[in-house]
């Protein structure tokens, strides 16, 4: 059709004279463009944002991770305190006000007497003995990291009183203390142990799903065989293999191994599937044909495009782990003291006494479930968020 | 069918032969064998109690623990097949011995965890998937995911307490004690059923939990199909629209699940058992890991495994009988 504002072509087709410009066809509103211009990244992160529940848990963890930095400084007392005339005390709870006066927090001091009928140790709390909280205060000696002297304290007991917020166990020990310095192994624990299963499942998924044929075929097997056993007794059998003579660092890092070479199937089966399927698009083709060496095509062209999901299983896979560790030892087949973790610490709560008699040294399975909670809330988010061009 | 079945028994044989490897290797681990521990245990003693070098010789003939680590494996492996696992350091007997009806047990409870599981994650899991992010979704979720993140040991020694305080009942075990070591009966039986829930409730929770969000996933992937939008178009009152089709899409990732949890469940199992002190494996293999009675631990890892692949091969034959598709496209799915 001739229009007005045209004169036809030579070849009588109609040719629109004025320059084209594309952005006045379909207008981007700033937000759109923006969501354009923004880096995959970045969706992701906008996407993430939008979970409330796995930002919060995503805070949760990060403040846990945190307080591994400078866990001497938070704990009220040192790791191996003892406080002899304290055994098995229960936990003191913080008071605001006396008298309907607001004083600012203390705790009320122990009485103590030993029961000779049950010979159990009674410990009540003494209502005129007002013992008003320090804060970054001077108290036990530490070294920082294992490097800096120090002995300040976020808070600490008033002088020759008593801070034990969540009890102490059965040698007198501040349960608190023992909770925050615990963290510090727990919470690496799966670290550690994820990024070993991580580089063995992308390593040996990614020949798997790259190679593809008789390859695939082998690895898969041997993936079946490993899926095909118990992962718990498999970790037990293999910790308890761990000599005896180890120093209690090596056990450690003996432990994660263990949990991550038992681990690595599940990343492995997706990274092998997804690669199947991107091989045989054309960005992988064109990288071949211009010689990329299949190393290469695998780390620059086919991961980056799937690092997403990889990140958010392996985040869904950590609270495994740490469950794991805990399981192992609170059988004794784990770490051992003087490490100190969650599990370790839950070993004292092994039997059904101390739950009816000194409940609070279960307190250390609250960071447990909290800390899988979260990993598994953000997890969730992350997974959701993973794909954002979907 | 039949040789949908034959096929899938022949693959399990490279499997079967892997895990017994990787039990032999795990007997192997620690230092030494378990005949130097006998010298050793008996020159301690004063080469007093029982062992004498006669005895210690046939040994190790008959476990040929003094030929090379290939070799011993094949032995063993040969003993094996003939129902000989090998010799307890403990017991001071056959492996098989002691074991005796603890492996049953061990099934018994995973498969009742199993039944459970079903029980519970189906409607749970339908619900949720309906209701999407609604009230009772989330709700459900997070009761799923503490189910998840609670120490099955932590959530035993509480079950423990509590149904003490508040039943006044005993609660460990598997049985009454009257009928440990007893041969099976109905009373027996009635017992074993009594306390059975306890160990299944804690086990199951964590596998409950996966098994929901999996099926919601499934489900609502499929409640997205055009199928079930054309049944609902078409009137179909919405429970039958969903009951008919969907739901029957998603049993198939329901059934072929039972081989992903079955290894959770004997993991659990293992543990929870050891804490309320069942007559399943679970102790029996903590103590023989603690005391390094290898041929014990590892003929445990093995049995265990086996178990674990004949339930997988037990879902893959449902799946096949439920789903022709697998049958007859040769398992080309997979």
């Amino acid at each position: 059709m001739s229009a007005e504002a045209g004169r036809p072509a030579a070849d009588g087709h109609y040719v629109n004279q004025a320059p084209w410009n594309p952005e006045e066809e379909a207008p981007l509103s700033p937000a759109l463009e923006a969501w354009y211009m923004a880096s995959q990244w970045k969706i992701i992160w906008w996407k993430l944002k939008r979970h409330r529940l796995a930002v919060i848990s995503g805070g949760v963890l990060a403040v846990f991770y945190l307080s591994i930095l400078v866990s001497e400084f938070l704990a009220p007392y040192a790791l191996d305190t003892r406080h002899t005339s304290h055994i098995y005390a229960p936990p003191q709870r913080v008071h605001l006000f006396r008298d309907g006066e607001f004083v600012g927090p203390f705790v009320h001091g122990y009485s103590f007497k030993l029961n000779l009928e049950t010979m159990s140790r009674e410990y009540t709390e003494n209502p005129d003995d007002v013992q008003p909280i320090r804060f970054f205060c001077r108290g036990d000696p530490y070294r920082f990291w294992g490097m800096i002297e120090s002995d300040l304290h976020l808070m600490c007991a008033a002088e020759g009183g008593t801070l034990f917020l969540l009890g102490t166990d059965r040698l007198g020990r501040d349960m608190l203390s023992r909770i925050i310095y615990g963290a510090r192994i727990s919470l690496t624990v799966g670290l550690v142990g994820i990024s070993i299963s991580f580089l063995l499942g992308i390593v040996i998924g990614g020949i798997a799903g790259y190679y593809g044929g008789w390859i695939d075929n082998v690895i898969n097997r041997i993936i079946e065989i490993f899926q095909s056993f118990p992962q718990l007794p498999l970790w037990m059998a293999l910790s308890a293999a761990l000599p005896p003579n180890w120093s209690p660092l090596l056990i450690y890092f003996g432990i994660t191994i263990i949990l991550g070479l038992v681990d690595w199937t599940g990343l492995a089966r997706a990274v092998r599937s997804k690669l199947l399927s991107l091989r045989e698009e054309d960005f992988c083709t064109a990288a071949r044909l211009m010689g990329a060496s299949p190393g290469r095509i695998i780390a620059r062209h086919l991961l980056p495009s799937f690092m997403s999901h990889l990140i958010a299983s392996a985040t869904l896979a950590i609270p495994g782990m740490i469950l794991g560790e805990t399981a192992l030892s609170f059988l004794n087949l784990g770490l051992r003291a003087p490490i100190v973790s969650w599990g370790v610490l839950l070993n004292e709560a092994q039997n059904i006494n101390v739950v009816s008699l000194y409940p609070w040294l279960m307190l250390p399975a609250v960071p447990v479930i909290l800390v899988v909670l979260c990993f598994q809330f953000f997890g969730d988010g992350l997974r959701d968020a993973a794909d954002p061009y979907k | 069918m039949l040789g949908y079945v034959v096929r899938r028994i022949i693959v399990m044989i490279p499997t079967l032969f892997a895990i017994s490897a990787i039990s032999f290797a795990i007997i192997q681990l620690p230092p030494g064998d378990y005949l130097t521990t006998l010298l050793m245990e008996a020159q301690s003693r004063g080469g007093e109690g029982g062992y004498d070098l006669g005895y210690i010789n046939y040994l190790k003939e008959r476990y040929a623990l003094d030929r090379t680590v290939f070799e011993q494996y094949f032995f063993w492996l040969g003993n094996v097949l003939q129902g000989d696992f090998g010799y307890s350091l403990e017991y001071r007997a056959p492996v098989t011995e002691i074991v005796g009806d603890r492996l049953f047990l061990t099934v018994v409870v995973a498969f009742a965890t199993t039944l459970f599981i079903w029980i519970v994650a189906f409607p749970i899991g339908i619900y949720s998937a309906v209701n999407q992010y609604r009230f009772g979704d989330y709700a459900l979720t997070f009761l799923g995911f503490l189910g998840f993140a609670v120490p099955n040991f932590l959530l035993a020694l509480l079950l423990l307490y509590y149904a003490n305080v508040w039943f006044g009942t005993s609660i460990g075990g598997l049985m009454d004690p009257q009928f440990v070591d007893q041969p099976m009966s109905w009373e027996k039986f009635l017992s074993v059923l009594e306390h059975l829930w306890i160990p299944v409730i804690v086990i199951g929770t964590s596998g409950t939990a996966a098994m929901i969000r999996r099926l919601r996933a499934n489900l609502l992937d499929e409640l997205q199909k055009q199928y079930y939008l054309t049944a609902i178009a078409k009137g179909l009152p919405p429970r039958r629209a969903l009951v008919k089709y969907p739901v029957r899409m998603v049993l198939n990732p329901f059934i072929s699940d039972l081989g992903n949890i079955l290894p959770d469940l004997i993991s659990g199992a293992t543990i929870v058992s050891i804490v309320l002190g069942l007559q399943t494996t679970g102790p029996l293999f903590l103590s023989a890991l603690q005391s390094q009675d290898m041929y014990m631990a590892g003929s445990f890892v093995l049995w265990l495994s086996v178990l674990t692949v004949i339930g997988v091969l037990i879902s893959d034959l449902l799946l096949a009988l439920l789903d022709p598709r697998i049958r007859l496209g040769e398992g080309a799915a997979r």
